[in-house]
């Protein structure tokens, strides 16, 4: 069975930490990747650094830009995860807007992607219908596609795309691009209910989601939540970003355990 | 050049229904806009079948814009080059320059949607300026985004902008041009994008924008055809327009896509084609997905959008709208570059010769006749698509040639 549908059989809920590959060097992902999964992450979300990130805020903006001075290619991080993948079974997801890709070639890049473990593949700026050919390429390879859904998505599409993704659904949490804040109203909660009846499959909820009291928040009803810009924002500043992810994914962790919406070892059977 | 192949008078529908001009174009958006492409889709659909509308549009062009632009016989530059040269005064519309054209139709269309305010990206500040120009004739608020350098580079559009009422909001991200105010204005609609309108300048982005664009600057070519049929009892040869997005060239070609007419489009060469400092996204570019559309861009290897130069900032942008890519492989549309020195002999040229400031934009498709890059029959009649006027550019100008306006 593949990664992802295993890992959200288990019980409890997920942490997803989401890292820039590269960021802040080339050095750093895979012990990054490790702490994480040390301080009880679930699967990680590996960022493809792109140019025009256009769903991206300022601090992916800002991670992107040096992982690409830093040298990343698509390339190397296929690489990396292959290196990843040889040391631990955690699910990985690559995040990447699309243009690399293509330049890469869909075909290369998707027999690549299978063949150095990666689990699953996020797309922001290539919506289903414009992917069909390529999503469908990556299931038939074993590769989860997950389709993002927003605030404004209708019901009845999330239902289709829940049915089409078949694994796994990232739902939005606001109208924003990534790192901004959370809708403190009852918005949030409405959309998140709309979504966990109209899904046939498991869901994450990503943007906005920065510290373990928006953790417990959004995590009541969702089967797990995706951290990004609030940790790679402490990485920025940190002298010891291994250490720093380390401590800060742990206090999610905990978040998510006191809320007793975790499961008790943190590790899928 | 003035040959008429099968090709040409074949019908050209295009886009496809899903926003396709064959392998260019699409939605590559977020999930969160497609609803609003939707949305103005189908604004822009119901729009067209209503004669209020049309007539509504018409009447703002004529008395807001002063439409029609004059087609202008320029008799000293025809003799030098043995040809018949007719210039499109794109420059004579209200804002100096075609742009406006596109503003006025955009913002009826945000107020049948019912939205309340209006973002836009801007490179050299035209865009913006015709923008902040039509938010503030409708009285609806309007922030645009322009890169830093963009601001410093052109501080009078700025000035212009904020005395229209509208706030400019400086983009400090990637390269601090008009590809990343652009990113910065996607990122704004995303977020806002039930009561905003992005009301993009270009040929370029996410359908329906390339074809709803095109289609409001389709009014530079159906005047040129009725007053070039008006003048001669014919069509032209050859038109030419310069090509950065590509709006003023698409409104020229478009209603001659099914005529004899051959057609040339000039983008910046910059520093030249082997230095690497360039705009020339279809002569030296390759297919790619940049903001929301497929179609040629500057990109490296590892498909990374790069910078583009051009002394032009209006042609500063490593994309070209998808149609324009469709034109150029189908091979009903030549494209070919003028350099910024060669553009720079060009603005002079003009500016001496016939009495008018040209843009440093036009200056390029100006520049494709004075250097011969086209093979013109002798006596032949082209129009060139002039589509702004210098002023904005005298600045630029003046620090080429080495000279101190402060």
């Amino acid at each position: 069975m593949r990664r992802i549908p295993r890992l959200f059989q288990s019980p409890g809920k997920k942490l997803v930490p989401f890292i820039t590959a590269g960021f802040p060097d080339l050095e750093s992902t895979v012990p990054l990747v490790l702490a994480a999964e040390c301080a009880g992450a679930h699967m990680i979300e590996l960022g493809i650094p792109f140019s025009d990130p256009l769903a991206d805020g300022l601090v992916i903006q800002r991670t992107s830009q040096i992982a690409l001075s830093n040298g990343v290619t698509l390339d190397w991080i296929l690489e990396t995860s292959m290196a990843i993948r040889s040391q631990t079974q955690i699910p990985i997801i690559l995040m990447g807007y699309i243009n690399p890709i293509l330049k890469m070639g869909v075909a290369e890049f998707l027999y690549r992607a299978s063949e150095s473990g990666v689990d699953g593949l996020i797309i922001p700026d290539l919506p289903p219908e414009e992917g069909i050919q390529l999503f469908a390429s990556a299931r038939s390879q074993g590769i989860s596609t997950i389709y993002l859904v927003a605030p404004n998505t209708p019901t009845a599409r999330i239902r289709q795309l829940a049915i089409e993704a078949e694994d796994l659904l990232y739902a939005v949490s606001i109208l924003g691009v990534t790192g901004s804040t959370l809708d403190a109203r009852e918005n949030l909660s409405h959309y998140i209910e709309r979504v966990q009846t109209a899904s046939a499959v498991p869901f994450v909820v990503g943007f906005g989601i920065s510290t373990p009291a928006d953790v417990v928040r959004v995590a009541d009803k969702a089967d797990g939540i995706v951290v990004g810009s609030a940790l790679l924002a402490r990485l920025e500043k940190s002298a010891d970003p291994v250490q720093e992810a380390t401590q800060f994914l742990s206090e999610l962790t905990t978040a998510l355990l006191d809320a007793g919406s975790i499961s008790s070892t943190g590790e899928p059977e | 050049m003035n040959k008429s192949s099968d090709a040409v008078l074949q019908r050209y529908e295009q886009p496809s229904r899903r926003g396709r001009f064959g392998d260019f174009g699409g939605q590559y958006v977020p999930e969160t806009l497609l609803p609003a492409l939707q949305e103005l889709e189908q604004a822009y659909a119901t729009a067209m079948e209503e004669k209020q509308f049309k007539e509504d549009l018409d009447r703002l062009l004529k008395i807001f814009a002063g439409r029609p632009t004059p087609l202008y016989y320029a008799r000293r530059i025809s003799e030098e080059l043995g040809v018949h040269l007719y210039l499109k005064r794109e420059d004579l519309a209200h804002t100096g320059a075609h742009k406006i054209n596109n503003t006025i139709g955009q913002i009826l269309l945000a107020r049948r949607m019912g939205k309340t305010r209006i973002i836009a990206e801007t490179g050299a500040g035209q865009h913006g300026v015709a923008t902040a120009t039509v938010a503030a004739r409708f009285g609806l608020k309007c922030v645009v985004y322009m890169g830093d350098e963009d601001i410093h580079r052109q501080r009078l559009n700025v000035f212009r902008m904020e005395l229209l009422g509208a706030e400019v909001r400086s983009v400090n991200s990637g390269t601090k041009t008009l590809k990343d105010a652009t990113n910065e204005a996607i990122r704004d609609w995303v977020a806002n994008v039930e009561n905003t309108h992005y009301l993009l300048g270009s040929v370029v982005g996410p359908h329906p924008y390339p074809t709803i664009i095109r289609d409001f600057q389709t009014v530079i070519g159906h005047e040129t055809k009725a007053q070039f049929q008006h003048e001669k009892g014919r069509l032209p040869d050859l038109l030419v327009a310069c090509v950065g997005g590509g709006s003023n060239a698409i409104g020229m070609f478009y209603p001659f896509l099914e005529e004899p007419v051959s057609m040339v489009g000039v983008e910046a060469g910059g520093r030249g084609m082997d230095s690497g400092d360039h705009a020339a996204s279809l002569s030296l570019g390759s297919r790619g997905v940049l903001h929301g559309s497929a179609s040629y861009l500057l990109q490296t290897s590892d498909g990374q959008v790069q910078l583009a130069h051009s002394i032009s900032a209006g042609l500063d942008y490593p994309g070209v709208g998808p149609e324009h890519s469709f034109l150029k492989e189908s091979g009903r549309v030549s494209y070919l570059t003028a350099t910024d020195e060669e553009a720079l002999i060009a603005f002079q040229w003009l500016t001496k010769q016939e009495g008018i400031i040209p843009a440093l934009e036009p200056a390029h498709a100006l520049a494709a006749l004075q250097q011969n890059k086209i093979n013109l029959s002798p006596g032949s009649n082209i129009v060139l698509c002039l589509s702004g006027r210098g002023d904005k550019d005298v600045h630029t100008v003046a620090s080429a040639l080495g000279k101190d306006l402060s």
